[in-house]
């Protein structure tokens, strides 16, 4: 059953503007939807129009089974968590929980009981009698999610919630949103510009640029097979590597000319490639994780059958994580960014030896930036 | 000399007066007494007997203090024909002042709700033509608003200078409240929204409860503008409905032979007296509300 769906919807202001451009999305009933992009996408525009704030110059955003275009916030049975919490300032936690119940006439005994159940759920019950002033931010985003929890809506709207915490709240806060949406299995739109939250909590993730859905799927198949240079670059932290170059034939198949460290190696691209692709301008696209140090490289070789291509290469810099060393080298004119083990030990200024995993690259035409399948 | 002892050294050269603080705080203290000068003539003059005004200086001490002219400028002092103190026109300016400022704070109230909030098509050229409503001249206005009084059969009543009066206040107060609520995040009217609340519950419930210093505010720009207006009173205010700043002016303008300084400085004072308890009451909202940014959700 659709939770939500949202067909051809378009924005257009009065001065001509056009903030959505045609979006298409669809989720099903207990499904945590993602909208994701930079500042000026549209994906706050968008969230607005599901809940009614903004009008919906053309389109038709159903929730459940109603097209609900033309009915107003109340009663659209959502509830919504904003940026700055929103709490009613001059109420005490509890009177901010059952302000909504109180107007939809529930009767007083039912909604100490839900205000109760809720606080419990979240933690505050010691807090309903305090006024929001004087709660810290993480206190503030719970009475927030509580607010919507009582009104035990079909849809929760989230616009950026946890953008005001500090790094370890976020941190803290997103795990317990993602529980909460496991405990509730409730539909959730959430809007977000952090790429690692659009990851972490999603089940489908919308990315978003100018108005348009960039790619709309879930986060894996997001992070695996993007769709464009914009969405490759966009998700994954740190981000995907692009290398200019090109395809040549090798052998039964092809290779991708990779220069480094003033040599030239040619990287064999896995066998299913069309030789119709053979001396192409193409631009690679490899994340961090599958640009490795040697002995890292040859333990996944054994577990999918690729073997990776070693190369030689100058190390420009390092950036030890912890767990992993972030290495930062030049190929084909473009620092990469390549994530090796600590004990391979890669040194600034010295030679090292990395593996290139193109099992798991992906390719894309320098010229409309969208991805490139080699096997059709 | 380590750096705490200077220090401390340096706070107490502060402490002692140094020629340039002396100067500053003795020119403050005689612009101080400048203007409390007139305030002291008044008071001593009014408790004063009308010998002890004629025979002695401007700034003696009053010989025997007396409340008589306070008694006469309230309820025995002539303003023109009728001979009955500020008393009746006080009153008329109190049943003036408070109906009219609490309308016109309310009206207000509510326009800058809808202005900052509920922006409509045309909101901005609304708001524009009221903040034109600020400047225009009270000359301007009287000869149609006698008309419409008159059409209304409100001429001459206090109902009528009520009705002016919140016409007129209305431009300001729309526009402190707007300027107050914008402050006030979109998202809470918002989340009131999403709650189900309409227009006028959001205002009741959220808006309102937020309100009070700029309302303070509104209190004091409206009380004083409305009880110190003498233009309105004057003409439209007829006989019946006369604000006490007419009848002041009638008291000190009636001739009787002798001219009673006391009495007309005791009137004078009475007339002056509810803006200065306004201020002393609702004074420490005026700074908060005017400064008031945002509002801490």
């Amino acid at each position: 059953m659709a939770g939500l769906s949202i067909r051809n919807v378009r924005k257009v202001y009065p001065n001509g503007a056009e903030i959505l451009k045609g979006i298409d999305l669809e989720v099903e009933v207990g499904q945590f939807l993602i909208l994701v992009g930079g500042s000026g996408c549209g994906k706050s525009t968008l969230l607005n129009m599901i809940a009614g704030l903004e009008t919906v110059s053309h389109g038709e955003i159903r929730i459940g089974e109603r097209v609900v275009n033309n009915v107003p916030p109340k009663d659209r049975n959502i509830a919504m968590v904003f940026q700055s919490y929103a709490l009613y300032p001059t109420m005490t936690v509890r009177e901010n929980i059952s302000f909504g119940l109180g107007i939809r006439k529930v009767p007083k005994a039912e909604q100490d009981k839900i205000v109760n159940r809720v606080a419990e759920t979240l933690q505050i019950t010691h807090l309903l009698e305090r006024k929001p002033g004087m709660l810290s931010g993480g206190q503030r985003q719970r009475v927030a999610m509580g607010r919507a929890i009582a009104r035990d809506p079909a849809l929760f709207l989230f616009d950026e919630p946890l953008s005001n915490l500090d790094a370890k709240l976020r941190v803290e806060m997103r795990a317990e949103i993602k529980l909460l949406h496991q405990r509730l299995g409730a539909t959730i739109v959430y809007v977000t510009h952090d790429q690692i939250e659009a990851m972490t909590l999603g089940d489908r993730i919308a990315v978003m640029r100018d108005g348009v859905v960039q790619q709309f799927g879930s986060p894996q198949e997001i992070y695996d097979k993007p769709d464009n240079l914009y969405v490759a670059g966009f998700i994954g932290s740190p981000s995907m590597n692009f290398l200019r170059g090109k395809l040549v034939p090798d052998g039964a198949g092809l290779a991708f000319v990779l220069e480094h460290a003033g040599q030239t190696t040619l990287l064999p691209v896995p066998r299913t490639a069309r030789l119709a692709h053979a001396d192409r301008d193409i631009i690679l696209g490899i994340r961090p994780e599958h640009v490795t140090d040697a002995v890292s490289a040859r333990q996944s070789a054994e577990a999918d059958g690729y073997h990776p291509t070693e190369v030689e290469c100058l190390v420009e810099m390092t950036e030890p994580t912890g767990p992993d060393t972030l290495v930062f080298a030049w190929f084909n004119g473009t620092r990469a960014t390549c994530r090796t083990h600590p004990r391979a030990q890669a040194m600034a200024g010295l030679h090292t030896k990395l593996a290139f995993d193109l099992s798991k690259a992906v390719f894309f035409d320098p010229a409309t930036e969208r991805r490139v399948e080699l096997d059709r | 000399m380590d750096a705490a002892s200077m220090n401390a050294s340096g706070a107490r050269e502060g402490k002692r007066l140094a020629p340039g603080r002396v100067a500053v705080y003795a020119l403050l203290v005689l612009v101080a007494l400048y203007y409390l000068a007139p305030l002291y003539v008044m008071l001593a003059t009014s408790v004063k007997s009308l010998d002890q005004i004629r025979s002695g200086n401007l700034l003696d001490l009053p010989l025997a203090p007396t409340g008589a002219a306070w008694g006469k400028a309230w309820d025995g002092a002539c303003t023109g024909v009728r001979c009955e103190g500020l008393r009746p026109y006080f009153w008329n300016s109190v049943k003036m002042v408070i109906p009219a400022v609490l309308i016109s704070s309310l009206i207000g109230s509510l326009n800058g709700y809808v202005l900052a909030h509920w922006r409509f098509r045309g909101s901005n050229a609304v708001f524009t033509a009221l903040m034109v409503g600020c400047f225009i001249p009270f000359q301007v206005v009287i000869l149609p608003m006698a008309r419409l009084l008159g059409t209304a059969e409100l001429a001459n009543t206090t109902g009528g200078l009520v009705l002016v009066h919140i016409i007129y206040g209305i431009a300001f107060t729309t526009l402190f409240f707007r300027n107050y609520y914008v402050s006030v995040p979109d998202e809470l009217v918002n989340a009131a929204r999403i709650d189900g609340a309409g227009f006028f519950t959001i205002y009741r419930r959220i808006i309102f409860p937020l309100s009070l210093p700029i309302f303070m505010v509104c209190f004091i720009w409206q009380f004083t503008q409305i009880w110190n207006d003498f233009l309105f009173g004057v003409v439209f205010g007829g006989s019946d409905a006369q604000p006490v700043t007419v009848a002041l002016n009638n008291l000190v303008n009636t001739s009787t032979g002798v001219t009673e300084y006391n009495v007309n400085m005791a009137a004078a004072i009475i007339a002056a007296l509810p803006t200065l308890a306004v201020y002393i009451a609702a004074g420490k909202y005026f700074v908060r509300g005017l400064t008031a940014g945002a509002v801490k959700g």
